[in-house]
């Protein structure tokens, strides 16, 4: 006799899957990982694919023998979370530190929360601020880019970058004027597409947007957030730059330089530790905004988005209960 | 070009899949025996009248019902009545049944059975409530509500707009939109006829524009009855659910926890408004339907009129065999529909078709933990948190899913169909709100 399947509906599935998430979000990579190779040549090749492999090794590594349970690895998370490490650091960091940084981006802010789903912080962040705070020489010694192809001949100069510049020029008592005639400031249209010091994957804030359009399309975030969070970034240094021009950077410095687009566009949306209701998203957005103004003006260090979006991570759980979806059939609260 | 009417949040779209669009209405022969199971409306179900070794006609009355929600039933044949048994339905156990065994196809000498469409609505007001529940009429849309009772309106309020729902927004289905095609004026007629009973000046009819041949061809018969707007609306699934289909149409929303005459409407189907008339017009009960039988290896997908009572096996066979490779059977659509464990059940007043699907669509994939991607209260159309209301019912926390409004879970699958990590959120949505319902009847 013929047997049928019994089940509940839906009995139809749309073809959303955690894996075409994932590997949505490494496609989205791409142009920056292009652009890294372009500046920073095989040294961001080997820093992308020590830590890939690295966070691919250790979540096989905890599944299969501490926790003894299904090993996930070919779910596309891993990836991610160790481009997005990659991303994070400078292209010249020794091999055995981004190592480091993938044992605790996986092992301990991914699976010891309970692995995929579970972790409150970005895993990715957690790796990055730990490594800042435990070398913070080799952390902060990023390399000069050097175009592929280019007649430079150089090899291995670090400098500051921008915001470094920008950060201890104001330390100094310099004016704005004074700042940008340092030789190390990169042009406008270097800080556009990349051309200056940072960290592997921050460097091209259009390689970032085009990666981020390609996910807002796909739905696999919410242009909410990274709006709200530049948006709130661009509106509170316009304000101090019109009060006081020689003292506060004019509000796009801010938006091309550092890990601003980066942070807002791949680390805040992260699905798991961001909110789940919109009008929950824009006000995380605009926290973050907030948290990385106050740390690029005023606060001890010269990019503030990684610490930012942390504290609004663990703020999640919060603004989930406080923000709700406005229920059918309801008066707006 | 102006853009298409519909509801505003959530929703999906899933594949429309209707390869039994252009398969005519064909009225199937009547089998050996019906089973005529009792219990085929909302409500309480009627009591048998008849008694083993009675003789029956078409159209005689078999049960009455006697609760205030309750339906009456008619012999689809004329037989013998074979016994009075339990009998297997689609809700999956075996309630009672008047079993027919089926000698001709004489009718009660009352009904009207010629093809003239007869467009004079002589009846008045309570005279159309009333023979539409001397005539057994049902919501068809496949919730079974008694129509009757639906027609009296509560104390206090009024209807303003009749809405008729011509969405038919699960996907594979096509019984509506041939019915539409194939009896335009006698549904229109219809509708007419439920307008007077309400006392209403206005209805619309919404149809989604995969349908563009039953609006084309509604909306010219419609030039002839004043009153009835048809309205094409966007592909969105669930465009049917009522309270979607009142925002759809007239941008009214139905409050949490009410029902449609809150906001001045009611909601009926194009399949009832066709039993209506013909139970107005012709003194027809509601004793058989058009059924859609369907799939992806179905041979030849058709749309059915068919007794009720008629086995479901009889249907697989006159759409020429059930596919080898089946592994679900759904009565109903895709996403509402309740799979069935034999072909052996009968066709009911709710049957909406029958949908085959392959063993590979069969089994649900592996569930993944819950990565928090937010699709599910996206998608969700009533405005709910599915994955957290999922959470709570999985952990008991029913006074607190009560809170996040639970009970307004229609049940649509729209979370469920759309979760990238395949978790069963409607399962937990559904017992959640069971063990609601009964914390809120034992408060009371």
């Amino acid at each position: 006799m013929n047997m049928f399947t019994i089940s509940g509906s839906p009995h139809v599935h749309g073809d959303e899957s955690v894996k075409k998430i994932m590997y949505t979000v490494v496609y989205a990579m791409v142009p920056a990982i292009l652009v890294s190779i372009y500046f920073f040549g095989l040294d961001a090749a080997r820093v992308l694919l020590i830590s890939v492999m690295a966070c691919l090794f250790f979540e096989w590594a905890i599944q299969k023998y501490l926790i003894k349970g299904p090993v996930t690895i070919n779910d596309g998370s891993a990836i991610v979370a160790g481009i997005l490490l990659a991303f994070n650091i400078p292209a010249n960091i020794p091999s055995w530190i981004i190592i480091i940084g993938a044992l605790v981006t996986i092992g301990v802010a991914k699976m010891s929360f309970g692995g995929l789903g579970k972790n409150p912080f970005n895993p990715a962040l957690v790796g990055r601020v730990f490594m800042l705070i435990s070398f913070p020489v080799q952390m902060t010694s990023w390399p000069v880019p050097k175009a592929l192809f280019s007649s430079q001949v150089t090899d291995a100069i670090t400098g500051p970058t921008a915001l470094g510049i920008l950060k201890e020029g104001v330390g100094a008592g310099k004016t704005i004027e004074q700042i940008m005639t340092d030789p190390n400031m990169p042009a406008y249209i270097d800080r556009l597409t990349g051309n200056m010091t940072g960290s592997l994957g921050e460097m091209s804030a259009l390689a970032l947007i085009l990666g981020g359009i390609f996910m807002v399309i796909r739905k696999v975030i919410d242009w909410q957030v990274p709006v709200s969070i530049i948006a709130t970034v661009f509106a509170i240094a316009g304000i101090f730059h019109l009060i006081d021009p020689t003292h506060y950077i004019d509000p796009t410095f801010h938006l091309f330089t550092g890990g601003l687009m980066l942070g807002a566009i791949y680390m805040a949306t992260d699905m798991v530790s961001s909110p789940m209701n919109m009008s929950g998203k824009v006000f995380y957005g605009v926290g973050i905004g907030l948290i990385t103004i106050i740390i690029r003006l005023w606060g001890a260090y010269p990019e503030g988005i990684s610490f930012a979006i942390l504290i609004m991570n663990a703020f999640t759980p919060l603004i989930n209960s406080a923000f709700k979806p406005k229920r059918f059939g309801t008066v707006a609260k | 070009m102006k853009s298409l009417k519909t509801f505003a949040r959530g929703g999906v779209h899933p594949d429309e899949n209707k390869f039994s669009a252009n398969a005519a209405i064909e009225a199937l022969p009547l089998p050996k025996q019906l089973v005529i199971p009792l219990g085929q409306n909302l409500g309480a179900p009627p009591k048998a009248l008849v008694k083993k070794g009675d003789i029956v006609k078409v159209g005689q009355l078999i049960a009455k019902g006697e609760a205030f929600i309750s339906a009456n039933l008619h012999s689809p044949a004329s037989g013998k009545i074979a016994k009075i048994d339990d009998a297997l339905d689609a809700s999956g156990y075996r309630r009672q049944a008047i079993f027919i065994d089926v000698d001709d196809d004489i009718w009660e000498e009352h009904i009207d059975r010629s093809e003239d469409i007869n467009r004079t609505i002589s009846l008045s007001k309570e005279e159309i409530v009333a023979r539409v529940k001397e005539c057994g009429v049902v919501g068809l849309g496949g919730a079974t509500f008694p129509t009757h009772v639906k027609l009296m309106i509560p104390g206090g309020k009024t209807a303003e707009y009749l809405v008729v729902n011509g969405v038919e927004c699960e996907p594979y289905l096509t019984s509506d939109h041939r019915l539409m095609l194939e009896k335009g004026e006698e549904v229109l007629i219809g509708i007419k006829i439920l307008m007077k009973a309400l006392g209403v000046e206005k209805a619309i009819v919404g149809i989604e524009n995969n349908k563009t041949d039953a609006i084309q061809h509604l909306k010219k018969l419609a030039e002839n009855y004043n009153g009835i707007e048809i309205q094409a609306l966007y592909v969105k699934y669930p465009q049917g659910g009522e309270k979607q289909l009142i925002k759809a149409v007239l941008n009214r929303e139905v409050p949490s926890g009410k029902l449609p005459i809150e906001v001045g409407c009611v909601v009926s189907n194009v399949g009832t408004a066709f039993a209506v008339y013909e139970a107005v017009q012709k003194n027809k009960p509601l004793i058989d339907r058009v059924v859609t039988v369907t799939g992806k290896a179905v041979k030849k997908p058709s749309n059915f009129l068919v007794r009720i009572g008629t086995p479901v096996s009889d249907l697989l066979k006159a759409a020429e065999g059930l596919p080898e490779n089946t592994g679900k059977i759904i009565n109903g659509g895709p996403m509402m529909g309740k799979s069935v464990s034999s072909p052996d059940i009968p066709v009911v007043k709710g049957s909406s078709g029958i949908l085959l699907l392959p063993r590979e669509e069969s089994k649900r994939p592996q569930p993944k933990p819950c990565i928090r991607c937010s699709k599910c209260t996206v998608v969700c159309p009533m405005g709910l948190e599915p994955y957290l209301l999922a959470k709570m019912s999985k952990l008991e926390l029913y006074e607190k899913a009560e809170k996040d409004s639970i009970m307004d879970c229609m049940e649509c699958g729209s979370c469920q169909f759309t979760c990238p990590s395949n978790l069963p959120l409607l399962d937990y949505l559904r017992l959640g709100k069971q063990r609601v319902g009964h914390l809120i009847r034992t408060r009371k």
